[in-house]
């Protein structure tokens, strides 16, 4: 049994910050959670299926972020409490049910729970979910550490019980996927009775039908909603998690918000300014509590924003603070417009103290040393930098290896629209600097069926998209039906590797199994393909011979969108973990080196980690320690040194 | 519980290595031992995209009074200890000074560049030689060959554990770490993993 659903309440166990939000939507007695995988959000919904049963709760991965969204407002509009669970590039995905959902309002409390990755440690871009409570008129709560990760949550589906809304809290890589103390509260009973209540008046909020119908007629709808994020305002006032700490009448204040309030709180420590400079934290962030902030922003004259990614706090409490002027005189800012933070990329305690030592010099001088004892002295040549690649075995390298070769072979200048997964590396040497677009989920086949109908303008180049097969259902399929129905002649390549890898392997609906482990209908791919109208091959991308034909067939056939499926699981699978199929190794009488004129084909180009090239000898050799057993080199090596062995099971 | 005070509150660890090795594991075994000691535990650290070959590093705060930033300010390590020798010095050039504790691992594991041929690794004793000018006392053993003569360079971490324990630098004992390590892994692990922390005590006696 998990510790997570530990009775005892006022235990204390180290948690990550999404532990922290799960074991908070456990006191809240969430009772249905679903959620698309994404770093850093995933271990949410993963932590929350793991006591499922014993809690009674419905949990799924569902197809894409919309579609969890829809699946947990279902709940909320039977009168459950509900969690959906994403990262920041899931909330514009979900963000067309969302603005409807925040028009009609939810009944049980349902929370939005979006994790950010300020500095896009995990991303393709550091894109922010905050600017979307503005959008969509909703309350946005932002938790300032772990144990606040976790007590927030019931509190925010308090909240959106009492206005009858959709609340949204955002937590960021670093909290998310950081640890600290927290202490439980208790958990509810399990029991709760779904009934969605329907049949009543049309504009009825509580027994008629949920609709976002406004029809000329925002008054009927819109204004509700307004007031009742005017009353979320309210409540904000007395939010218990906005705290601040500092003397009455600071030299400067720093108003921040999530887990920048601890890198503001030990750079202030660091330069000991306890004592001048005031941490104004706030938790609730939009709509923001007006009254406490236009108090605080009263007794300074000087104000420091500190907030990731873009200036957002800054822009709120500007407005309040201007609103306020004549009552509580001017004021000076700080933040990323005067360019004392950075506006990319996330914070830290460095850059905090540096902006703090802008504005107090006198106290820069307790600063630590920028080098203490010539640290930075020792040559950068012992840190060799370590490049981005695909793990020993991953099928992805052997595939874009066909795809590039093929397009070279086809000297036509084709290139290769990218998708979000692991293979994004495609861009990168890893891929062979395969993928020349990449942009968002499912956007690669969207933009390769868009290329295909350039024929007309004299372009010739053959076009290629690649796309996982999570990445396939969740909004890639969409592209092909346009593709297929448009006649745009492009070649969709499916690398299947038989889940959602690059987050953790979370099931799909192509997948036999559900998040509990359950069996589950497994939506079949080439089916799905072929019945849509494409032209459907299928190869195992290490089979280098026989991908590179069905490939090179794929690109010269006629018009229509044609779609080849590589399918290998992944290297880390769990089916494969620990397992190889090959002893390979080097025959070092055959590698003849660098007199070969392979240029060091394996080692140079093809560059997975498990093949090593050693200078004494001047040969390639074998890493056995990383070597996964694949056996697609011993197909590229010209010289056939590469020598492959079945292991006998 | 009113935990011991340490030498410096807060007190900074760094645990890093390469994506795969156990860092992540490593450091929330730390983290586990001591915040069921009674102190403020903090860890910092990020993974996804960068456990596929990237360096990695945990940051682990500790502290008798306040929860602290998950990120260490550059200079303000107290304890480095590094899977990997390269990855050693990365940290020690970012976050080092000359007071800080340094154990390390001694087997390398190739950047992709090197693999490639583009960037060059360093020899070992010359790495050695550069940090012990600043660092008289760091510590190098080779954990990996421990890990290996117990059936798995995975347990390399452990290995490392057991060492950070005889440099007696951290308040915690052998058995905090079997109370922590029987709730991270499988039952059956735990005797290999008791091992693996003793071979690591061993060798940095």
């Amino acid at each position: 049994m998990s510790f997570l659903i530990d009775e005892g309440r006022n235990i204390q166990h180290l948690l990550m910050g999404n532990e922290a939000i799960v074991r908070g939507a456990l006191e809240a007695g969430v009772n249905v959670a679903a959620g698309y995988p994404g770093t850093p959000s995933s271990e949410i919904i993963e932590t929350l299926s793991k006591v499922a049963r014993d809690r009674n709760l419905y949990v799924e991965w569902s197809t894409n972020e919309k579609v969890a969204v829809e699946v947990a407002a279902a709940a909320s509009f039977a009168g459950l409490r509900s969690l959906c669970v994403m990262k920041q590039n899931g909330v514009n995905v979900a963000s067309d049910f969302l603005l409807h959902l925040a028009s009609s309002g939810t009944r049980g409390g349902m929370v939005l729970v979006t994790c950010d990755d300020p500095g896009a440690l995990s991303s393709v871009n550091e894109g922010e979910s905050r600017l979307f409570a503005q959008i969509l008129e909703i309350p946005l709560l932002e938790p300032g550490d772990f144990q606040e990760a976790k007590d927030i949550i019931p509190w925010a589906f308090a909240l959106s019980e009492k206005i009858r809304n959709v609340v949204m809290v955002r937590s960021v890589t670093r909290l998310s996927h950081g640890s600290g103390n927290v202490r439980f509260g208790s958990l509810p009973g399990t029991s709760a009775q779904a009934e969605f209540v329907c049949h009543g008046p049309l504009l009825d909020p509580e027994t008629g039908p949920i609709i976002s119908m406004i029809l000329a007629a925002p008054e009927l709808q819109h204004g509700p909603q307004q007031e009742k994020l005017k009353k979320a305002a309210g409540i904000f006032e007395t939010c218990p998690f906005n705290t601040y700490q500092g003397p009455d009448e600071p030299e400067l204040l720093i108003v921040t918000a999530s887990i920048c309030s601890l890198y503001s709180r030990e750079a202030v420590r660091i330069l000991g300014l306890e004592d001048r400079v005031g941490i104004l934290k706030l938790a609730a962030t939009w709509p923001l509590p007006e009254r406490l902030v236009k108090k605080h922003l009263a007794a300074a004259k000087r104000i420091l924003f500190v907030e990731e990614v873009v200036p957002t706090l800054e822009d709120h409490v500007k407005v309040i603070a201007a609103e306020a002027a004549g009552e509580i005189g001017a004021k000076t800012f700080y933040g990323k417009k005067s360019g004392h933070l950075p506006s990319v990329g996330e914070l830290n305690p460095d850059l905090v103290l540096d902006a703090l030592a802008r504005i107090f010099p006198a106290a820069a001088g307790t600063r630590p040393a920028a080098s203490p004892g010539g640290v930075t002295d020792i040559p950068q040549r012992f840190t060799p930098a370590r490049g981005m690649t695909f793990c020993p075995g991953c099928p992805h390298r052997a595939s874009y290896w066909s795809i590039h070769n093929a397009l070279a072979l086809d000297g036509r200048g084709g290139f290769v629209c990218g998708d979000i997964g692991c293979y994004v590396m495609g861009t990168l040497p890893a891929g062979f600097s395969t993928v020349k677009t990449l942009h968002c989920m499912g956007s690669g086949s969207g933009v390769a069926s868009g290329f295909g109908k350039l024929r007309s303008f004299g372009m010739d180049q053959p076009v290629v998209a690649v796309c996982g097969d999570s990445t396939f259902f969740h909004a890639a399929m969409p592209a092909l039906a346009n593709a297929i129905h448009q006649r745009s002649p492009f070649t969709m390549i499916l690398l299947d590797n038989r889940g959602t890898a690059m987050t953790g392997f979370q099931p799909h609906p192509g997948s036999p199994t559900n998040v509990l482990g359950d069996e589950a209908p497994a939506l079949d791919m080439e089916k799905i393909c072929r019945s849509m109208g494409a032209k459907v091959e299928i190869s195992d991308p290490f089979d280098l011979v026989k991908t590179r034909e069905k490939l090179n067939r794929l690109l010269e056939y006629g018009e229509g969108a044609k779609v080849l499926i590589l399918r290998q699981a992944c290297a880390l699978s769990p089916e494969k973990r620990g397992q190889r199929k090959y002893e390979v190794s080097v025959d070092a009488e055959r590698c003849r080196g660098e007199n070969c004129g392979c240029s060091r084909l394996c080692t140079r180009i093809f560059g997975c980690p498990g093949l090593v090239w050693d200078r004494e000898k001047e040969v390639s050799r074998i890493d056995e320690m990383i070597c996964a057993g694949c056996g697609v080199c011993a197909d590229i090596c010209p010289a056939g040194a590469i020598v492959r062995k079945e292991v006998a099971r | 519980m009113n935990p011991k005070a340490l030498v410096r509150d807060p007190f900074s660890v760094i645990v890093t290595g390469v994506g795969g090795q156990g860092n992540v594991l490593a450091s929330r075994l730390l983290g586990d031992m001591l915040a069921a000691k009674g102190y403020f535990v903090t860890i910092g650290e990020t993974f996804g995209a960068s456990q596929r070959g990237g360096s990695v590093m945990s940051h682990i705060r500790i502290s008798s009074k306040s929860a602290w930033s998950p990120q260490i300010p550059r200079g303000k390590a107290d304890v480095i200890v590094s899977l990997e020798p390269v990855e050693a010095v990365r940290v020690l050039r970012e976050y080092g000074n000359p007071g800080v504790v340094l154990l390390s691992n001694t087997r390398p594991i190739y950047p992709v560049g090197v693999i490639r041929g583009e960037l060059e690794y360093p020899s070992l004793d010359a790495l050695r030689e550069a940090v012990a000018r600043i660092l008289p006392g760091a510590r190098f053993i080779d954990g990996t060959e421990q890990a290996i003569a117990l059936g798995n360079a995975i347990l390399t971490n452990i290995v490392m554990l057991g060492a950070l324990n005889r440099l007696a630098v951290l308040p915690f004992e052998r058995e905090d770490f079997r109370q922590a390590v029987g709730r991270r892994v499988a039952s059956k692990q735990v005797p290999v993993n008791l091992m693996a922390f003793d071979k690591g005590y061993g060798l940095a006696g």
